[in-house]
C-alpha cells in the first residue's frame, strides 16, 4: 500500500513538472513564437507609457534575454531550492516552495496562495458537504421512487440546476435574498472563520447554495443512474430474499455498490475546486484562488497563474489518491495494487 | 421522463436564459428609449455641501491599484486616492467645474517660481510640515522622492517619467544603485526648506508636474522600494492602519499630525477610509445604489445593469451624474501600411467612417458625444471643429468615393482593424467601422488582441503593426495633466515612438506638430500655449492618421450619504479628498 502510495505522488510530481512547462511555455514560448520580442515581454511588467530604460532594467531584472531553457530552469530552481529578489533597496529571500514573485503586484506569490486558500477552501468545502448529502439524497429517493412526482420534480431540478450558469444563479440569489429581502450580506462581505465564525458562515450560505445547486443536481442524477441499475442487480435480490430490513438494503448493498464512480467524480470535482471556483468567487466577490488566477490570466502575472495551476494540479492528485485508497473501503471487489 | 415534463423544463429553462439576456445588457444601453438625462448637479457644484465630520468611507474597485506607492502609479483614480495620505508640492483646488484644474499649492508655499532661463523651478516648502512620526518634511525627502520614482527603473517603473525626461540628471542611476543623494543633480535643496528643480529645456507646465504623486516626500530611511507600497509613510490627513497586504482590504485611520492648518484642501471628514479590492462590478453597483458602499473608486461609472436601472427609476436619476471622463476613443490609421501610405486612402476611412454606429456601440449618447477631432471639450485649446466631418456624422457617400477615386483604389482595398478582444463594446465599435467601410468596398479584417499585451506587444509595437498589416488601430486616451501637452505628447510626437509600449499609434512624426509641441513646453502664456494645442490638433487631423469618434462619458451613482460631492475635472471622477459622509 505504502509502495502504491510512494508511486502515485512520485506520479504527481511529474504532473507538475508537465504543468509547469506547459504554462511557463505558454508565456514565454508561444509569445516568441508568434513574433513578441523580449522588449514586447518585458513591456507587460511596467507601466502604461514605459520608457526605453525601464524596459531595458526589467529585461535584465527578468533575464528576458537568455534562452528560455535557462529561464525555466531559474524558474524550477527557485521551486525547489528558494530565490532571491531585489527590492530597490533590500533582498527578498523566497523560501522554498518558492512560486515566484508577482512583477504586477510586487508581491511573493505564495503567501498570497495562503491567504486565499482558507476562502476557496471555506467555500469548496461547505459546497461539497451540501451537493454531495443534497445530491446523493434526492438521488436515491429518486431511483426508489422512480416514475413518482418526487422523481420528476427532483430531476427537472437537477436538469435547471446542470443548465443554469452559476453567474445567473449566484446574481438571482443575490438580487432576491440579499438585496430585495436582505437575509444575507451582499457579495464581498466575506469574513475570515477566526474572526467571526458567525459571519463566515452568513456571508458563505448563497456561495454554498448557488455552487452547490450546480454539483446536487449532477449528483443527483449520476447517483440516481447508479442505484437504479444497482438495485436491479441478483445480490440486491439475494439480500431481499435473505430477509434484511431494506433500509440496509439500500444503504449497505444498494448505495455503496453505486458510490464508487460517485467518489471517483467527487475527488476529481473536489481538487479542483480547491484550485478556485472561478465563477462562484467572482459573483460573490470572495478572494479566493479562483478569482485570483483569473485576474491574474487577464494581467499577464505569469507567476501567479503558475502558481495557482500548480496548486490546483496538486490538489486534483492528492484527491485522486485519497479517492483510489477509499475504493477499496467502499468496494471490497477492489483490491489496491491488483 | 414524459414529454409533457420535459416540456415544461425546457421552457423554465428558456425563460431563464431570456432573464440572463435581459440582465446582462449589451445592444444599446439608453435605458428602453425614454428620456436619458440625469441630474449631473455634480458636474458644475458642490452636492450635499456639508461641514460634517465622522463616519467611514467605503469603496470597492473591481480590480485593484497598479500601487499604492505615490511614486509608482499612473492612473487617475489613483492620483485621486493617494491624496489621503501623500501631499504633494503643488495640487487640484477642490472645486467644480475648469477652476479644478488649475493647480494651486499644497506642501509649497506658492506655485513654482521659474528662473529667467526657464531652466530652473524653485519651491518653497512650509513650516511645521510633518510625518505620520512626527518626524519633519523636509526638501531632501521631496528629492529623494524624486529620485526613486523616475531614476530606478529597475525597481519602480509603473509611473510617469517626466522628471526623468526633463531633469538635468547626468547619468545618475537612482537612489538604489547610488546611495549619495547628492549625485543628484536634477534636484537641489540648498536649505531644508527650498527645493530646486534644473531643467535641460525649459518647461512652461511644470506645476501639472508637481501636482503629480511622485513628488509626496518620501523618507529615505523609511523606503522599501518596491515594498514600500505595503507601508507608506503618510503626509496627509490618514495613514495605512498597519502593514497592508495587496489585494487585501486597505483601511486608513486619521494621522494624528496632520495639521489641516497648512493645507488648502478639507481632506479629512471620515474618521476612516476602507477600499475592497477585487468586488465583481454588477454586485459593487447594486451594493453603491443600495448604500451598502460609497464609492466605486476606479470612477469608472457603473456597469450596464445598472445603468438601465438608473435611467429608468427618476429617484436614482436623481443621484446619477453623466460627465465626460477626458478620455477620447479614435482609431489610429498607421501610414506605415500599405494603403495608407497614401493620404487619400486615409481619407476613405475618415470620411466612409459611420460614427453614430460607433457611438451606438458604446451604448449610445450616455456612454459618449460624438468626436470630431483630437482635444477632448474640457482641455484648454478645445475648438470646436470637425475637419473630415460629414453630415450627422454617419459618413459621406461621395466624399468616400471620391477619396477612394483619388486613391487609385475605386473599387476598394483590405485592411485590417485591430482591437482589444476583452473589451466588448471597442470590438462592437470596431464591428460598426468594419460595416460602414464594407459598402464602399473596403474589405476589413478584425483582428483581437488581449488588453494586458495590446500596447505592449501588439498595437505598441510598431514591428508587429507592419508585419501584421494592423491598418487601422482601435485605442483610447486620457490626458497626464489637463492642457494640450499633458494630452497630445505622447499619442503625437515623434519623439514618442517606441520599439515596444508605444502610445504614438499613428507613428505621427510630423516635423510641425513636433515643433509646435516642443515650443508650447517653454511658452509661458497660457492663451499662446493653448493656440499651439488648437494648431496641433488641426495639424494631427489634417494628416488623416486620426479618426476620432466618441468623447467617452461615464454614469456615477453618488448615494444620498454621501457629502461634498463634485466631478473634479482634474482627475476626471468624483474628488474624493473631499467627500464626506452624512451625519444622522
Amino acid at each position: 500500500m505504502i509502495r502504491y502510495i510512494l508511486r502515485r505522488l512520485a506520479a504527481g510530481v511529474v504532473l507538475l513538472l508537465v504543468v509547469t512547462m506547459v504554462v511557463f511555455a505558454i508565456f514565454f514560448l508561444v509569445p516568441r513564437l508568434a513574433g513578441i520580442d523580449s522588449d514586447g515581454l518585458a513591456a507587460r511588467y511596467v507601466g502604461k507609457s514605459p520608457s526605453p530604460e525601464a524596459i531595458a532594467a526589467v529585461k535584465e531584472r527578468l533575464n528576458l534575454d537568455e534562452p528560455i531553457t535557462v529561464q525555466y530552469g531559474e524558474f524550477v530552481s527557485g521551486l525547489v531550492m528558494g530565490t532571491e529578489y531585489d527590492s530597490g533597496t533590500d533582498v527578498i529571500h523566497c523560501d522554498a516552495p518558492c512560486f515566484g514573485y508577482s512583477f504586477k503586484t510586487n508581491t511573493e506569490v505564495w503567501p498570497q496562495l495562503v491567504d486565499r486558500l482558507p476562502v476557496t477552501g471555506s467555500l469548496a468545502i461547505g459546497a461539497a458537504v451540501i451537493w454531495v448529502v443534497a445530491g446523493v439524497s434526492i438521488g436515491v429517493l429518486s431511483a426508489l421512487r422512480r416514475g413518482s412526482l418526487l422523481d420528476r420534480a427532483a430531476m427537472i431540478t437537477a436538469l435547471a440546476g446542470v443548465s443554469l450558469p452559476i453567474f445567473f444563479t449566484g446574481l438571482v440569489s443575490l438580487a432576491l435574498l440579499s438585496y430585495y429581502w436582505p437575509i444575507f450580506p451582499p457579495g464581498g462581505s466575506y469574513t475570515g472563520i477566526t474572526e467571526n465564525p458567525l459571519a463566515w458562515a452568513h456571508a458563505l450560505v448563497l456561495p454554498w447554495v448557488t455552487l452547490a445547486f450546480l454539483y446536487a443536481a449532477m449528483y443527483a442524477r449520476l447517483t440516481r443512474a447508479g442505484m437504479l441499475d444497482t438495485m436491479g442487480e441478483d445480490f440486491i435480490r439475494t439480500a431481499r430474499a435473505k430477509g434484511l430490513p431494506e433500509r440496509t438494503v439500500v444503504t449497505k448493498h444498494g448505495l455503496r455498490a453505486a458510490l464508487t464512480p460517485i467518489i471517483t467524480i467527487f475527488g476529481l470535482d473536489f481538487g479542483l475546486m480547491l484550485g478556485g471556483a472561478v465563477l462562484t468567487e467572482s459573483t460573490f466577490s470572495l478572494p479566493g484562488l479562483g478569482k485570483f488566477a483569473v485576474d491574474a490570466i487577464r494581467g499577464n502575472d505569469l507567476p501567479v497563474v503558475l502558481g495557482v495551476t500548480m496548486l490546483t494540479a496538486a490538489f486534483v492528485v492528492v484527491c485522486n489518491l485519497i479517492v483510489d485508497v477509499l475504493y477499496a473501503w467502499v468496494d471490497p471487489r477492489v483490491r489496491v495494487g491488483a | 421522463m414524459s414529454k409533457k415534463w420535459l416540456g415544461l423544463a425546457a421552457a423554465g429553462i428558456s425563460a431563464a436564459m431570456v432573464l440572463t439576456a435581459c440582465g446582462g445588457g449589451g445592444g444599446n444601453d439608453d435605458g428602453g428609449g425614454s428620456d436619458i438625462s440625469v441630474d449631473d448637479s455634480a458636474i458644475s457644484s458642490v452636492v450635499d455641501e456639508s461641514a460634517e465630520k465622522g463616519g467611514t468611507l467605503k469603496y470597492a474597485h473591481s480590480d485593484q491599484f497598479d500601487s499604492l506607492d505615490p511614486g509608482n502609479t499612473y492612473y487617475a483614480a489613483n492620483w485621486d486616492f493617494t491624496r489621503y495620505y501623500a501631499r504633494t508640492l503643488v495640487t487640484y483646488p477642490q472645486k467644480p467645474g475648469q477652476k479644478g484644474q488649475e493647480p494651486v499649492p499644497d506642501l509649497a508655499t506658492d506655485l513654482g517660481e521659474v528662473s529667467d532661463d526657464g531652466l530652473t523651478w524653485t519651491y518653497t516648502l512650509k513650516k511645521d510640515l510633518k510625518f505620520q512620526d512626527g518626524s519633519d518634511i523636509t526638501s531632501e525627502d521631496v528629492k529623494y522622492a524624486i529620485a526613486r520614482s523616475n531614476f530606478a527603473p529597475e525597481s519602480l517603473n509603473k509611473g510617469p517619467n517626466y522628471f526623468f525626461q526633463l531633469l538635468e540628471s547626468g547619468d545618475y542611476e537612482g537612489p538604489y544603485k547610488d546611495d549619495n543623494l547628492d549625485n543628484f543633480e536634477g534636484v537641489t535643496t540648498p536649505d531644508d526648506r527650498t527645493i530646486e528643480f534644473h531643467l535641460k529645456e525649459p518647461f512652461a507646465e511644470f506645476d501639472y508636474l508637481a501636482a503629480m504623486p511622485q513628488t509626496a516626500p518620501v523618507p529615505a530611511d523609511a523606503d522599501t522600494g518596491t515594498q514600500y507600497q505595503t507601508d507608506v509613510v503618510s503626509s496627509g490627513p490618514y495613514q495605512f492602519k498597519g502593514e497592508w497586504t495587496p489585494g487585501q482590504q486597505l483601511t486608513l485611520v486619521r494621522n494624528e499630525e496632520y495639521d489641516p492648518e497648512t493645507d488648502p484642501l478639507t481632506r479629512n471628514r471620515p474618521d476612516e477610509v476602507q477600499v475592497k479590492f477585487k468586488q465583481e462590478e454588477n454586485d459593487r453597483d447594486k451594493r453603491l445604489i443600495n448604500g451598502d458602499l460609497h464609492v466605486d473608486v476606479a470612477g469608472l461609472g457603473v456597469e450596464a445593469s445598472a445603468r438601465q436601472d438608473i435611467l429608468r427609476n427618476d429617484d436614482l436619476k436623481a443621484n446619477a451624474d453623466n460627465p465626460q471622463t477626458g478620455f477620447l476613443l479614435y482609431f489610429a490609421i498607421n501610414p506605415n501600411v500599405k494603403p495608407f501610405d497614401d493620404k487619400a486612402c486615409r481619407e476613405a476611412i475618415l470620411y466612409g467612417a459611420d460614427k453614430t454606429a460607433m457611438q451606438g456601440a458604446w451604448g449610445g449618447s450616455i456612454a459618449g458625444d460624438i468626436a470630431t477631432n483630437m482635444l477632448p471639450p474640457s482641455i484648454p485649446g478645445y475648438k470646436d471643429t470637425a475637419p473630415y466631418g460629414t453630415e450627422g456624422q454617419t459618413g459621406s457617400k461621395k466624399k468616400t468615393e471620391a477619396a477612394l477615386e483619388e486613391c487609385g483604389m475605386p473599387d476598394g482595398f483590405s485592411t485590417n482593424i485591430s482591437y482589444r478582444s476583452d473589451r466588448d463594446k471597442e470590438k462592437k465599435a470596431a464591428e460598426a467601422l468594419q460595416q460602414s467601410l464594407q459598402q464602399y468596398g473596403i474589405k476589413t479584417d478584425l483582428k483581437g488582441y488581449p488588453a494586458g499585451t495590446y500596447t505592449s506587444e501588439q498595437a505598441g509595437s510598431p514591428e508587429f503593426v507592419k508585419r501584421e498589416e494592423l491598418g487601422i488601430i482601435a485605442y483610447g486616451w486620457g490626458a497626464d495633466w489637463p492642457s494640450g501637452y499633458g494630452f497630445m505628447s505622447q499619442i503625437m510626437h515623434g519623439d514618442s515612438i517606441k520599439d515596444a509600449g508605444n502610445s504614438n499609434l499613428s507613428e505621427l512624426d510630423d516635423p510641425e506638430v513636433n515643433k509646435l509641441l516642443d515650443k508650447s513646453a517653454t511658452t509661458d502664456d497660457p492663451s499662446s500655449r493653448e493656440q499651439m494645442y488648437s494648431d496641433v490638433n488641426a495639424l494631427a487631423m489634417e494628416s488623416a492618421t486620426f479618426l476620432p469618434y466618441l468623447n467617452q462619458k461615464a454614469l456615477l451613482y453618488r448615494p444620498e450619504s454621501l457629502s461634498n460631492v463634485y466631478f473634479s475635472e482634474a482627475y476626471k471622477m468624483y474628488d474624493y479628498s473631499a467627500l464626506g459622509l452624512e451625519q444622522n
